[in-house]
């Protein structure tokens, strides 16, 4: 992988990315745009489907799956931000590869060829074709010992219908750690941050993030690091322990570390505020005006 | 930790001649996985996040599908109270997709027009539905809005709402497909016909 072609993808943002986690959205543009990695978002995306959809009727959150696979260039794989999207593109992907007939259908129904061949992947597949040593030789800043955890949530855990394919363990730390952060282990790191019941029963979401949460104070993190944009929500949103961790997006300190600068756009949407933490590790300066708690 | 009910308690007979012999079978084939293979080892319901506030714990569930209790499975709570996060079927000996089967029972439930145990969570995920028919996107402000106009529960999570506004996290206007006719058409499923 050490061509430029091959750091081309087309990109799925996803819901949640594109709209209430736009931090997220902003410091993976800012990541790859240092990096040299060229994202091109893919063309009218829709909803994967997100958990309802499944819920409901499988089957319409498989043509919702099937029409974004369908607006995919071949030339290049597909990168996902989101675990819950990824999961669904890919699995709806892999059931049109076992059996062509419902390839062909839906090709029929979107009147639109569907790449058999794609490569649907995450974002941290990507860095980790760009290779640890590449990256840290274009880090800007160490991470100074930020002391994270690697929080993963459920859905990059191996889903069943994906076990025989890639699974995304352990790739935060690696990369984090290689740029010089220390992670923390003994935390809850996969477990479900309680997805949409968040929502509807905020109650049983509150003891769990407060579980999740609890564990990582206990295991001595200054703060959680995750994959997932509805995790980082949850974690934000539900958590009623006195003591608070700021939950960070996985491509924010990517990019921090990377050396981008208009991180101020990204923190101030944080609900559990991070830049006391980064400022006394000196990553960040400190602020040009007074803050509004 | 408070463990919800087995699923049948030695007083409660089933009646042979009274379960749905085809049940099980039935559920497998949709699923594409096999409950039979389930010996009631309770990993699952051990390591299920949510098992607290389900009725019955996720090899109870399957339980009632091998014994063919099929009203009782259709209505128990637990199917919507799951959110597939796949905890179980990762700590499962016998590696059975144990969140495929509640989607099953989800989807036949509503087929079956069975008493919904937790219609708060069906209307938030018809809310969700709506909004992806609408726009080809979910709308979160919007979703939370009807969620709560539907629910009546105007002042629950008011905080939460605020503060979600205030870090700008809630977008006023929805982001929109362009071809929204490609998504329209695919939102005729005959149950969304309203129940009798």
């Amino acid at each position: 992988m050490n061509s430029p072609e091959s750091l081309e993808f087309s990109y799925f943002p996803g819901c949640s990315i594109a709209t209430t986690a736009m931090e997220s959205n902003y410091s993976l543009m800012q990541s790859c745009h240092i990096l040299g990695i060229h994202l091109q978002e893919l063309e009218d995306w829709n909803c994967c489907g997100s958990s309802s959809a499944y819920s409901l009727d499988p089957e319409l959150g498989f043509n919702l799956s099937a029409r974004n696979l369908s607006l995919a260039p071949p030339d290049r794989p597909l990168l996902v931000m989101c675990p819950r999207c990824l999961h669904h593109l890919r699995h709806t992907h892999l059931d049109m590869q076992q059996d062509p007939h419902i390839r062909r259908a839906q090709e029929r129904r979107w009147g639109r060829p569907i790449p058999p061949d794609l490569e649907i992947i995450h974002f941290l597949e990507a860095l980790v074709r760009f290779g640890l040593g590449n990256l840290k030789k274009g880090a800007a800043r160490s991470l100074n010992g930020l002391k994270f955890v690697p929080y993963y949530g459920c859905t990059l855990f191996r889903p069943p219908a994906l076990q025989r394919q890639k699974y995304y363990q352990a790739e935060m730390e690696n990369i984090l750690a290689a740029l010089e952060g220390k992670p923390v282990h003994g935390a809850y790191n996969y477990r479900c941050c309680g997805s949409f019941l968040s929502a509807v029963r905020p109650e049983t979401v509150t003891s769990l993030v407060n579980e999740i949460i609890g564990s990582a104070v206990a295991a001595g993190a200054d703060c959680l690091v995750t994959s997932c944009a509805m995790c980082q929500l949850n974690l934000e949103v539900r958590c009623t322990a006195t003591r608070k961790l700021p939950i960070f997006h996985f491509s924010e300190i990517l990019a921090l570390a990377l050396g981008a600068k208009d991180y101020e756009d990204w923190f101030t949407r944080h609900l559990v505020d991070p830049r006391p933490l980064l400022e006394d590790l000196g990553l960040i300066g400190p602020p040009l005006l007074p803050r509004v708690p | 930790m408070s463990q919800p009910q087995s699923p049948t308690k030695t007083s409660e007979v089933v009646i042979i001649s009274e379960v749905d012999r085809y049940f099980a079978r039935e559920v497998n084939r949709r699923s594409h996985t096999d409950l039979n293979r389930c010996y009631q080892c309770r990993s699952c319901g051990n390591g299920c996040p949510f098992v607290e506030s389900m009725d019955y714990p996720p090899y109870g569930v399957i339980r009632l599908v091998q014994y063919g209790l099929r009203q009782k499975a259709l209505e128990c709570a637990t199917i919507w109270i799951c959110v597939s996060c796949h905890t179980c079927s990762s700590q499962c000996p016998n590696a059975i997709d144990i969140a495929a089967i509640m989607d099953t029972l989800r989807s036949l439930a509503l087929e079956e027009r069975a008493a919904i145990a937790a219609p708060d969570i069906l209307a938030f995920h018809l809310e969700v539905l709506r909004s992806i028919e609408r726009y080809g996107r979910t709308h979160k402000l919007g979703i939370m809005l009807r969620h709560k106009l539907l629910t009546g529960q105007w002042f629950k999570d008011v905080d939460v709402g605020l503060r979600m506004l205030s870090r700008r996290k809630l977008d006023l206007m929805p982001s929109r497909v362009k071809a929204v006719n490609e998504i329209n058409r695919l939102f005729l499923p005959y149950w969304r016909v309203k129940p009798r």
